[in-house]
């Protein structure tokens, strides 16, 4: 092999001396301002928190649907809302805060945060980030446009056929849906590779695999996961909308086709992804939880290993949510037995939790109290999920406010929960200020209380056999006061959240400096400025440990770990490649500029949607070859990016 | 609703100690009197009594845990200690053990409760077909001797104590047959028969409640079950093989009106009426309740439901007929003649 | 670019699922494959034009590993060829069939997998038309080939599937998975 740009031995520099490095590199990565450089940024800190803006928008809209139907359900016969308003309400609530806000969330955390935990300047694909975050838009103002014009989704989030069918659902509804979510999958594969991506390629010299930061083991796993499980629904939903549409017949009776299909390709992706929107977030816990424990992580092998453990098994247990379907009983005690089973890795992470506060010297700050409220609300969460586990008692526990109660104990307690911490502890990273402590602990008590007096109730109104998806119910069913304090936690737990955006906001215009690293973190985002410049690190960390920031504390750890000096890597946008498994650095990777061809390839796709859900034939087709233009001038070879012969020269 | 009720709820509710469930809280299946949820019900509750303490050791160790030493006050910046690494590992393997013991042993419990509830203990003598429709149930009775077959609706006779067979039909959309004081819920899946039983242990009224979202009325889709002693539930069969007697005066001519206005959806055993889009209302009168167990059967609502099902059951596929005043009180008065 | 054919594989582990999860359905006899198990005059044929394509494109891939832009322009161009007799036969295999889409489950399985995989094949036709147009212009040389890399590998993935989905249609009925 001959010398060439990215073979060259890159120059080694120390940040500290010679600061203008940092002016260089600035110039180099700074996107323009203005309108053009939003649309055209490539920038992961940009786009993280784009995604997170964007899905705590859809939570507190999601949120908002929820407590106007509570007000119908708050008490026997009300006539708030009409059958068809509940049920578009409650379905699109359930796409929301399942589709729009769980996983965007967490990848908007994770997009901030990796590149800066890995010691890197960028995702390993920035413009593939970027169409992520416009496809993720998009489809989201897709499926909104089709609730607000009164199409909404009315057949619950998992959308079964055949009420989801064209003979029972005559309305354009499903037909949004079923394109929204084929278009939202799209975006989730996206950033699903690149994360995958970037966690072989793009982390630190020295960070080897049993040394990454266990905020990207959660996010890894949960993103390979999606790779397998996300064409499923992909298919189902573009299957349904070919029944609906060209008179196809997968799922249709008459036609010889057949409902239970659905629910198998719904639930095999359905269940690794109810995971896959829970495991980054327990990975930040496992991340940060220790910092406010004053010690590592207990057993920070056993929690990796559990972490990807319980997706592997996430996969063999969706027909957990067809009990009721009347398949052979033998086949369904596999899966339950399966589920069951499932609890060990999770039990793996909450005995190491415990272990870490028990064994460490808690720190009471905001974010602990979210990542210990987590602990004890996962574990609520995680007990009815055992207890739907067993075949014939889910027999009586399916369909019922139970299991209402388990997923908001589940997706409340381990995503909610966790992702507000999270903001807690890395608000300073994101703006240079702290929030406030004292209006978080109010926040944190008041989403606490609230969330249980809302929440627990619904597992008495679901053991006296309230069932799910009810728009009304009867007087003298018993469950009329419980209902009404459902109704009232729910807005109690809103009025947390509430405290919590204001928080951000006052804190965001006046709050406290916080300086580099203020809760005296080990991890390498904490190594640069606060918030971080946008080359990240002026010279390339290198890792000797898991903590490096800690090391030259932490009894019998090694100090070898460097953030002031190291590789340079400043002719033009460079980051360096690192071997998947002991990161040794073995190729320097150009990366790409700002560009606009990500937003234009998203909005042709999104046009290509709107066209095909119209029955707008000729936008369609125009959608299809703008998407196919975009794409070309993406992928042309380009000098700069290294890809073609001419750059031999440098 | 008083709130002494409501909190004796969740005493019955955690319990199962209800006086008579069946009126106050009629889906509260931690009360049983149906042999499949008598042999569920120890191992739910076993379930829930692991579920709490789970919680609770949980819950303890947590507090324990942050209690243990006096916390930190977070300082911005502070430069503080840092344990070393490894130590803990007890933490995980001994929870980890425990957890799985209980583990195995639930799925072990799970699969005898199974052994037990997916056959009748004894070959059922009773066969009933149940299709669901958006939003009503279709009741058929099958005998060997197809003479002796009928059909009703959203109301189910059964003999107490000798297990019944159940075929169950989706009509249209996915439903969920569920009699939760009786046993657990089985799908109706349009294009798939599905096999089940219940069997009731004394005679008394059990509701039912249709526990798979369906549209529109999924709300008001609920049935009744009527178990019987062994004779009484013979004699009702046999009263529903009957014809109802001939009308008189108003209700001859209401009996007119509603073979014209009525008939295309409904069938009266003897009569014109033969439609099948809606309930058989041969023994209308013999039910408790109307329009899937959302209205008492008393005069009042059953013309309240007549003269503007929309009201109701906004959406059911029964429209708001367009009758005057004197049609509908014939129309009425023909239905209070169907014993 | 491996990860793409990960879940572009799930995708289609999803459809042949599918496939046989409809095949072993209760079905009218004759009904499923429709018209009966069918036919191997053009499916059989054109699956070899496939596999020539697959190693013409091989033959380029070593040819510029070695520095052969000739070979490279060749190799690339012959796939890009035969891709696209593969498309033509297939488009004579879908209009010989007596049935059309919305005619059952068994033509509605057929048209969308194979449709699926008619637009992957024109996918990678597209890629391997751009890569010879760019190898045309010089871009690639021994070092700098990543492109070709990508798109051939894509081009593999595309006919180890039409195997598989050859195997599902054309082969399993003949084995008696068939009404
Ligand atoms: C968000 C993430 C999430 C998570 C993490 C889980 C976790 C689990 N879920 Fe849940 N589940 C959902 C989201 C989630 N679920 C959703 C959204 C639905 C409803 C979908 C719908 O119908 O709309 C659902 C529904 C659902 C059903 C179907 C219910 C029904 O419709 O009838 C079942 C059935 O088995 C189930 C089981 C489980 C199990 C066994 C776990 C386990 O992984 C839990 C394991 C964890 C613990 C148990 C706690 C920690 C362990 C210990 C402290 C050890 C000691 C414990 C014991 C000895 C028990 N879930
Ligand atoms: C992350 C997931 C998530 C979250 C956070 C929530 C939050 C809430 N959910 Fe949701 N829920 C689901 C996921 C979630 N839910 C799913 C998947 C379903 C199943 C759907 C289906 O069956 O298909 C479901 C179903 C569901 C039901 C059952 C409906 C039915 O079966 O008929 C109910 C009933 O009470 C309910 C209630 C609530 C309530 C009261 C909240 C509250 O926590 C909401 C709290 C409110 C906010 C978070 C907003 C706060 C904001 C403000 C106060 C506004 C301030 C305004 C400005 C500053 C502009 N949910
Ligand atoms: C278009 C078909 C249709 C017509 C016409 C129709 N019905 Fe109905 N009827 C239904 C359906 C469907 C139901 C079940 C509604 C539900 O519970 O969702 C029903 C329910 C009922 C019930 C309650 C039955 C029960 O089992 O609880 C009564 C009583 C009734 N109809 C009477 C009438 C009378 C009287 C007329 C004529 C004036 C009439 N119906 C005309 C379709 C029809
Ligand atoms: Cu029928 Cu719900
Ligand atoms: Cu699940």
């Amino acid at each position: 092999m001959s010398a060439s740009e990215y073979e060259r031995t890159p120059g080694i520099g120390d940040s500290v001396r010679h600061p203008e490095i940092g002016e260089r590199l600035k110039r180099l990565w700074e996107s323009e301002p203005g309108l053009r450089g939003w649309l055209t940024t490539v920038d992961h800190k940009k786009i993280g928190l784009r995604y997170i803006v964007t899905a705590f928008a859809f939570l507190v809209i999601g949120g908002i649907e929820a407590l106007i139907f509570r007000l119908q359900l708050s008490w026997p016969n009300r006539h708030v809302l009409t059958p068809e308003q509940y049920d578009q309400l409650f379905s699109t609530h359930g796409m929301t805060m399942i589709f729009l806000y769980a996983l965007p969330i967490l990848s908007g955390f994770s997009n901030y945060l990796w590149p800066l935990v890995l010691g890197a300047r960028d995702m390993a694909l920035p413009r593939l980030n970027a169409l992520s975050y416009w496809i993720y838009l998009f489809s989201g103002i897709f499926l909104y446009a089709a609730f607000i014009a009164g199409f909404g989704p009315n057949d619950g989030w998992f959308n079964y056929v055949p009420y989801a069918a064209r003979a029972f659902n005559g309305g354009p509804n499903i037909d949004f849906y079923s394109l929204g979510m084929v278009l939202f999958g799209m975006s989730t594969t996206v950033g699903a590779i690149n994360f995958v991506v970037t966690f072989l390629r793009m982390r630190a010299p020295g960070m080897s695999i049993n040394r990454v930061p266990m905020i990207t083991w959660g996010t890894v796993t949960a993103n390979a996961g999606n790779l397998f499980a996300v064409p499923s629904v992909s298919l189902a939903f573009f299957m349904l909308w070919l029944d609906r549409n060209a008179g196809t017949h997968f799922f249709d009776v008459p036609g010889g086709g057949q409902p239970l299909l659905w629910q198998h390709l719904f639930w095999m992706f359905g269940h690794p992804w109810v995971y896959a929107i829970v495991l980054p977030a327990m990975g930040m816990v496992s991340e940060a939880l220790p910092v406010f424990c004053r010690r590592p992580l207990v057993g920070y092998t056993a929690v990796a290993l559990a972490t990807v453990a319980t997706m592997v098994l996430g996969f063999g247990v969706w027909v957990h949510h067809m009990f009721a379907t009347g398949l052979p009983p033998i086949a369904l005690s596999f899966f339950s037995a399966a589920s069951i089973i499932i609890v060990v890795p999770s039990a793996v992470g909450v005995f190491a939790w415990i272990a870490t506060i028990w064994l460490g010297k808690p720190v009471f700050a905001t974010p602990f109290l979210f990542f210990a409220g987590f602990i004890l609300l996962f574990t609520m969460g995680g007990v009815s999920g055992y207890m739907t586990g067993s075949l014939p008692v889910d027999w009586q526990l399916t369909d019922t406010y139970f299991v209402v109660a388990h997923l908001h104990y589940v997706l409340i307690g381990i995503n909610v929960f966790p992702v507000v911490g999270a903001t807690y502890y890395w608000f300073p990273k994101f703006t240079g200020k702290l929030m406030d402590e004292r209006l978080g602990r109010w926040n944190f008590w008041t989403m606490f209380l609230g969330f249980n007096l809302g929440f627990f109730p619904m597992h008495v109104s679901g053991l006296l056999g309230m069932p799910r998806r009810i728009y009304t119910y009867a007087d003298g069913m018993g469950w009329d006061w419980l209902n009404l304090i459902t109704t009232v936690g729910g807005f109690v737990f809103a009025t947390g959240v509430l405290l919590f955006l204001i928080n951000v906001v006052i804190s965001h215009r006046r709050g406290r400096p916080a300086g580099d690293n203020p809760w005296d973190s080990p991890s390498l985002e904490w190594a640069t400025t606060s918030p971080p410049p946008p080359y990240n690190f002026a010279v390339i960390p290198t890792v000797a440990s898991r903590y490096p920031l800690w090391e030259d504390r932490m009894p019998r750890s090694v100090r070898e770990s460097a953030t002031e000096a190291g590789l340079v890597l400043d002719h033009g946008r460079e980051a360096v490649g690192t071997g998947p498994l002991d990161a040794q650095p073995d190729i320097i990777l150009k990366m790409p500029s700002d560009t606009i061809v990500p937003f234009v390839l998203a909005l042709m796709l999104t046009v290509l949607f709107v066209g095909l859900v119209l029955h707008w034939w000729w936008l369609a087709v125009l959608g299809l070859l703008g998407t196919g233009a975009a794409a070309l001038v993406w992928l042309w070879p380009r000098a700069e990016l290294g890809e073609t012969a001419e750059a031999k020269s440098g | 609703m008083r709130l002494p009720r409501a909190l004796g709820g969740w005493g019955v509710a955690i319990t199962g100690l209800a006086g008579d469930a069946r009126a106050s809280q009629p889906l509260n299946y931690l009360v049983s009197h149906g042999l499949q949820n008598d042999v569920t019900l120890p191992l739910t509750k076993a379930l829930i009594a692991v579920s709490l303490t789970v919680v609770l050791i949980i819950g303890l160790l947590i507090v324990a845990a942050i209690l243990r030493r006096p916390g930190l006050q977070p300082v911005a910046g502070a430069r503080l200690e840092v344990g070393p690494e490894g130590g803990g590992l007890s933490w995980i393997w001994i929870g980890v053990g425990l957890s799985s013991l209980v583990l195995l042993a639930s799925i072990a419990w799970t699969v005898a409760v199974l052994g037990q509830t997916v056959h009748p203990p004894s070959k059922p003598k009773t066969r009933i077909e149940v299709t669901a429709h958006q939003w009503w149930w279709e009741v058929r009775y099958v005998d060997e001797n197809p003479a002796l077959d009928f059909a009703t609706a959203d109301e189910i006779h059964i003999p107490a104590g000798e297990p019944v067979a159940f075929k169950l039909i989706g009509g249209d959309v996915i439903h969920s047959f569920w009699v939760p004081l009786l046993g657990g819920k089985t799908d109706l899946i349009p294009g798939l028969t599905n096999e089940s039983w219940l069997q009731a242990d004394t005679p008394g009224t059990y509701r039912g409640q249709c526990a798979e979202y369906c549209g529109a009325q999924h709300a008001h889709m609920a049935f009744l079950v009527v178990a019987q002693s062994p004779q009484d539930f013979r004699r009702w069969r046999d009263s529903q093989l009957q014809s109802p007697a001939a009308p008189q005066g108003e209700a001859a001519q209401g009996a007119q009106l509603f073979t014209m206005h009525c008939g295309s959806c409904h069938s009266v055993r003897g009569t014109d009426a033969g439609g099948v889009l809606g309930p058989d209302l041969s023994h209308l009168m013999q039910r408790q309740s109307l329009a899937a167990a959302t209205l008492p059967n008393d005069p009042a609502h059953l013309s309240q439901w007549v003269s503007d099902p929309q009201a109701i059951k906004p959406g059911a596929y029964m429209q708001k007929p367009e009758l005057t005043a004197a049609e509908l009180a014939a129309i009425r008065a023909y239905l209070g003649t169907l014993r | 670019m491996i990860f793409v054919v990960f879940t572009e594989g799930a995708l289609f582990a999803y459809l042949l699922f599918s496939y046989y999860y409809l095949a072993v359905q209760p079905h009218t006899p004759g009904s499923f494959p429709e018209g009966g198990p069918p036919e191997f005059t053009l499916a059989a044929p054109n699956t070899i034009i496939l596999l020539l394509s697959s190693a013409a494109v091989a033959w380029a891939q070593f040819g510029i590993e070695h520095g052969s832009k000739w070979r490279l322009v060749w190799g690339l161009g012959a796939g890009t060829l035969l891709g696209i007799v593969f498309l033509a036969v297939q488009y004579f295999e879908w209009a010989e069939k007596k049935f059309s889409l919305p005619s059952s489950t068994y033509s509605a399985l057929y048209f969308v997998v194979t449709g699926f995989h008619m637009a992957h094949v024109l996918l990678g036709v597209l890629m391997l038309a751009a890569l010879t147009l760019w190898s045309a212009l010089g871009y690639f040389n021994r070092f700098r080939y990543a492109h070709v890399h990508i798109g051939a590998l894509y081009w593999h993935f595309v006919d180890v599937v039409w195997l598989a989905v050859f195997f599902t249609f054309y082969v399993t009925p003949h084995l008696g998975l068939s009404a």
